[in-house]
């Protein structure tokens, strides 16, 4: 570590990640987009997928996977009647995340290139874009490029004159967060009630319609042009060994300028902030707590985040993760129980209802956190919480039940002082009231 | 063949089966809810956790995960208890604690497994979560609080009744199983979803809060309703059977029944004969036995040779046989067992006969049901098609297009395609390696199974280990009768030309009243239907539960029930009365007891003797080509179809909704 330099405006992937320009394609093309799509792709699909490989390449959706090896699980030769299809999850609904976004209304052309080039890898008839159905004006920007790459030639029959036939289509969410999760977005795609499969089977051996299908994060296609052109050694020589690359951070909460940014892995939380966000409202001894990733990690008290590395080893030391880099900070004033509780509560609201633990798991832990808020309960109830949380997660058919279980873990970990505080006041108001 | 490890025993699997199956294969037991031996596999309920290695650090559901190789599997591990604990535990924290007052009691997946899994005392501090009940039709009940969401209803629904017609409503905790639109769930098979419910959410609205299944004793049974010889189980209280369930036969039924099946059973103690009667001056009045029988014994002396015996549809070989010795005791041989006048030739009974066999059916590659709505000639038979049509098979129909639950091409309605069939079935079946043709009801009373057979050959239905050629009877007596020689070459109307002076009804309720106008007709059955109303005598006798009978199903299939109860009143059991008249006039017939009329079968037809499918030599009568005309399938209310069904208050419920069509409002709710 140590060596990790924020990125100069040069390296940036995302040059209109703010919207600056136009989102369309003239535009687009002036930023380097749909430059020599076809010689890119000449190089031919295995050495597209090493190329992936070894730039370090890991999904940016959230749990990290390297993208390159999930292509390399696609079956080279498809059966007939079993195409490949590439399906992009553009369904962002984590609270605190809103990267996928700011890409499609300000930089769509970076995912569709991408789209041709990760389905051409890949071998894949035809890709599918899941878009969230609360985005409304995205989906209209996003419409609107893709038939723009199809009148250019730039999708469909032939596209971007590689010789290579590709289409993109453009689907909508019905807003549920549990569409996110890649079977349970195939489920949706295919018009069913948007509820995760078992694993196994894997997508990429029986994924959309039952044929191999690759789930990949909006950010993890957009990305792919850019590193093909400038070579995966760059883009390998930012961040620490294992968690190369750029990355967009969204970073929201009690910042003095919450904001979208792309810098590179494993830059300090510490620079990060100060760099980009302007620094923490009140200064950093302020900072209470920060959950590093979207909703669904474990919190990270101040002291032990203040100048971890962002990425997805060093967060994992931490008991915590990455996730999707969306960096929520809370400072002094917050209340912190009721910030989880309220975490808690998009849980229960979005589990799916398919599996036990998660189902009832869910609304369970939302009501004792919101006891817990009060203090009303006792202190032993903290167990019961933690336990219940530990018989949730690991016990469930998708990760929605993990992401349900961690952030009242990290809380218990580490302010269980302050839940206790609030339980001992309870109670001494309880006996006082009593008493009169 | 996967060799897998269970704590610490190394077993051979087959291939394909899961980590569930090795386990069970092991002599493991392992608690589950949502998965079924005979649905597709949700995995939802996580009750099934074990540990698996290799794999993830974390207990994996065994329902779902194929068995492998090499693979190391824990069932008693702590974090497998602790798994079992914990989806125990979430499971229970939103189901009621109403077992006292609820139907599953005493036989609830729930309550057992909590009891072998579970902890014994709650932790859950919050309010439970209430859902209103749902109506789903007459004869399921629900109580859907204590839904545990398994969905086994909704797989079962979809997958073996046919019919998409529930899902799941909202999500999350509040996730609420539902029909469409609330409205009756159209299938002929409902009762089944109560069965496959795990808690007591699904239950059978006609035997609510009748009775609890430890006070219940279990007897194994053959269902008379249709030809398919469904295995049952009564369980009767005390002298009343209180319900009937499915037993598992892979052969016949699966471990479904048809609602018909299960819920006829009010009508055992309905509307039944528990006296003899007598008419006089055209008015029926109650006699006593020895009245009756004195009356009986003088017609048949008067009578001599010129006595006729019709056997109804729900007739067990015994009764037929010992009515056939009674009138070849007289010199008569005017037997017949097609009521409604079929005359189709009988004289190889392999023409007849479900040859593919019913479990069979489901491996044919291309099906034509000529004449047939199976799925209310017989509903188990229409569950194996659409299991054949899930793997692939192709469909076709010939007669009036019918909702059979599954995808059927209708090629029209008039037999005279069977001499020319069109292109696309003639192709279909070119290309098929086991076609199959279906005869059903419709095309033997249009006189078509000469023409059937006809295609039977030229469709080259009968090949290496395959005979396609199926005939599908609705009658449960059918193939017995047949055996027993209950024929005759113009059907029932060379009878009526015979003008015998007695005729013997044996339970024969469907018979034209018009039929038989000068005769003495006495009547033997149990309940006060047709055959009662044109009856000059009426003895009463046993219905199929309460006594021992053995019957032959469609497919050539010899099963035997057993007697569950008495019969009510003065009634007794059929063949006693044909033993008791015989005494009568001096030569009586040659078994005192049951046992002993079973062995006179058995040695005069060896074949009724052993269990299991009797072997028929396929050597069909000369087709013969000319069958025209348009079907009509005579079975036109699936849920009166006989004495029985139509004395049965929920029967005539379940026709007025689901066949009528006239909704019936829930009482006060």
């Amino acid at each position: 570590m140590g060596s990790v330099t924020p990125i100069s405006d040069k390296d940036r992937i995302f040059t209109n990640v703010y919207g600056f320009q136009e989102p369309w394609l003239k535009a687009a093309r002036a930023r380097g987009d749909w430059d020599g799509t076809a010689t890119l792709m000449k190089r031919g699909q295995d050495r597209i997928i090493e190329e992936i490989k070894d730039s370090g390449l890991r999904g940016r959706g959230g749990a990290g996977f390297p993208t390159g090896m999930k292509w390399s699980f696609m079956p080279k030769e498809p059966k007939p009647g079993k195409p490949n299809f590439l399906v992009i999850n553009a369904d962002e609904s984590e609270p605190g995340s809103c990267k996928d976004r700011e890409i499609i209304r300000h930089d769509p052309h970076k995912l569709i290139e991408g789209a041709l080039i990760a389905g051409f890898a890949m071998r894949a008839r035809a890709g599918y874009i899941y878009i969230r159905g609360e985005f409304i004006r995205e989906t209209e920007v996003l419409r609107k490029a893709v038939a723009e790459a199809y009148e250019a030639g730039l999708l469909g029959k032939n596209a971007a004159g590689s010789g290579y036939d590709f289409d993109l289509f453009v689907h909508r969410g019905a807003g549920a967060y549990i569409c996110g999760e890649e079977t349970a977005m195939l489920e949706s795609l295919e018009g069913k009630q948007g509820k995760p499969r078992l694993k196994p089977p894997f997508p990429a051996g029986a994924g959309l319609y039952g044929c191999p299908t690759t789930v990949n994060n909006v950010e993890s296609i957009a990305v792919v042009p850019t590193i093909l052109r400038r070579g995966a050694t760059w883009f390998a020589g930012f961040g620490n060994p294992k968690n190369e690359g750029t990355k967009l951070f969204q970073i929201s909460g009690h910042v003095n300028k919450p904001c979208v940014v792309e810098e590179t892995m494993s830059i300090s939380f510490r620079e990060l902030i100060d760099l980009h966000a302007g620094g923490i409202r009140g200064g950093w001894d302020n900072l209470l707590a920060v959950i590093p990733g979207g909703s669904s990690v474990p919190l990270v008290p101040a002291a032990e985040i203040m100048d971890a590395p962002m990425d997805f080893d060093g967060l994992k030391a931490l008991g915590s993760g990455l996730g999707t880099a969306a960096v929520i900070v809370m400072d002094k004033s917050t209340d912190i129980v009721r910030a989880i509780s309220r975490i808690s509560y998009f849980y229960k609201h979005e589990s799916c209802g398919q599996c036990t633990p998660c189902r009832e798991g869910t609304g369970w832990m939302w009501r004792m956190m919101e006891r817990l808020r009060e203090g009303d309960a006792d202190v032993a109830s903290i167990d019961k919480l933690y336990d219940v949380t530990k018989q949730v997660e690991g016990h469930t058919i998708c990760a929605l039940g993990d992401a349900a279980a961690w952030p009242i873990q990290g809380l218990i970990r580490h302010f269980r002082p302050e839940l206790e505080r609030r339980i001992a006041e309870h109670t001494g108001r309880g006996m006082l009231e009593a008493a009169e | 063949m996967p060799k897998v490890t269970v704590d610490g025993v190394e077993i051979e699997v087959p291939q394909g089966a899961t980590v569930l199956q090795a386990c069970e294969l092991a002599g493991k037991e392992i608690p589950r809810f949502c998965y079924h031996e005979r649905l597709s596999i949700a995995g939802n309920c996580r009750m099934c956790l074990v540990e698996v290695a290799p794999g993830p650090p974390k207990p994996q559901a065994s329902c779902a995960l194929p068995a492998a190789d090499g693979q190391t599997i824990r069932t008693d591990t702590p974090m497998v208890k602790k798994a079992r604990e914990g989806v125990m535990e979430f499971l229970l924290i939103n189901h009621p604690l109403d077992c006292p007052i609820c139907d599953q009691g005493g036989e609830c997946d729930l309550q057992d497994q909590a009891m072998a899994y579970g902890r014994p005392f709650s932790r859950f501090d919050e309010n439970k979560r209430a859902i209103d009940d749902k109506y789903m039709g007459p004869v399921i009940k629900t109580a859907m609080t204590r839904c545990i969401q398994c969905t086994r209803c909704i797989r079962f629904s979809e997958e073996v009744a046919g019919v998409p017609e529930l899902g799941m409503l909202y999500r999350g905790e509040d996730s609420q199983i539902t029909s469409y639109l609330e409205k009756a769930v159209t299938t002929e098979m409902a009762g089944n979803l109560a069965d496959v419910c795990p808690v007591g959410a699904l239950l059978q609205k006609p035997q609510a809060f009748e009775s609890r299944p430890w006070e219940l004793r279990r007897v194994p049974g053959i269902d008379v309703m249709d030809a398919v010889g469904s295995n049952i189980r009564f369980d009767v209280r005390q002298r009343q059977v209180m319900r009937i369930l499915p037993r598992v036969n892979d052969d016949v039924n699966e471990e479904w029944i048809s609602d018909k099946t299960r819920h006829h059973v009010d009508a055992l103690v309905r509307n039944r004969l528990d006296r003899p009667w007598v008419r006089e001056k055209g008015k029926l009045r109650e006699a006593s036995w020895s009245e009756a029988l004195d009356l009986f014994a003088k017609r048949l002396k008067k009578a001599g040779a010129n006595v006729a015996a019709i056997a109804g549809d729900l007739l067990d070989a015994e009764t037929m046989y010992a009515a056939k010795k009674l009138l070849e005791a007289q010199g008569s041989s005017l037997l017949e067992g097609r009521q409604t006048g079929l005359t189709y030739d009988v004289s190889s009974l392999a023409a007849i006969n479900f040859n593919s066999t019913i479990a069979g059916i489901e491996d044919a590659d291309v099906v034509l049901l000529v004449g047939s709505n199976t799925r209310w000639e017989a509903p188990l038979v229409n569950t194996r098609l659409r299991k054949a049509q899930r793997k692939g098979a192709k469909i076709f129909g010939l007669g009036p297009e019918v909702d059979l639950g599954m995808k059927v091409a209708w090629i029209g309605n008039d037999l005279k395609l069977l001499g020319k069939l069109p292109k696309e079935v003639a192709d279909a079946f070119a290309k098929a390696e086991r076609p199959a043709v279906i005869v059903g009801a419709g095309a033997l009373a249009a006189n078509a199974l000469g023409a059937a057979l006809g295609l039977g050959k030229s469709l080259k239905l009968v090949r290496d280990g395959w005979n396609g050629f199926n005939v599908l009877h609705t009658s449960a007596s059918r193939m017995a009768g047949l055996i027993l020689g209950y024929a005759q070459k113009g059907g029932i109307a060379d009878i009526d030309k015979a003008k015998p002076e007695v005729v013997l009804l044996l339970g024969a309720d469907e018979v034209d009243p018009a039929r038989f106008a000068g005769s003495f007709k006495v009547y033997i059955g149990h309940h006060g239907d047709n055959g009662a109303r044109q009856a000059d005598l009426v003895l009463p006798g046993a219905a199929y539960a309460e006594k021992h009978g053995t019957y032959v199903n469609t497919e050539g299939r010899v099963q035997r029930s057993e007697r569950a109860t008495f019969a009510p009143g003065e009634a007794r059991e059929d063949w006693t009365i044909f033993r008791a008249v015989s005494d009568l006039f001096g030569s009586p017939l040659p078994f005192d007891r049951f046992d002993q009329l079973r062995a006179k079968m058995v040695a005069e037809y060896p074949q009724l003797g052993r269990d299991g499918l009797i072997a028929f030599d396929w050597s069909p009568p000369k087709p013969d080509a000319k069958a025209e005309g348009a079907v009509v399938y005579p079975i036109r209310d699936f849920y009166l179809t006989n004495a029985i069904t139509r004395s049965s208050p929920t029967m005539h419920v379940c026709s007025e909704e689901l066949v009528q069509g006239r909704r019936v409002q829930e009482a006060a709710e």
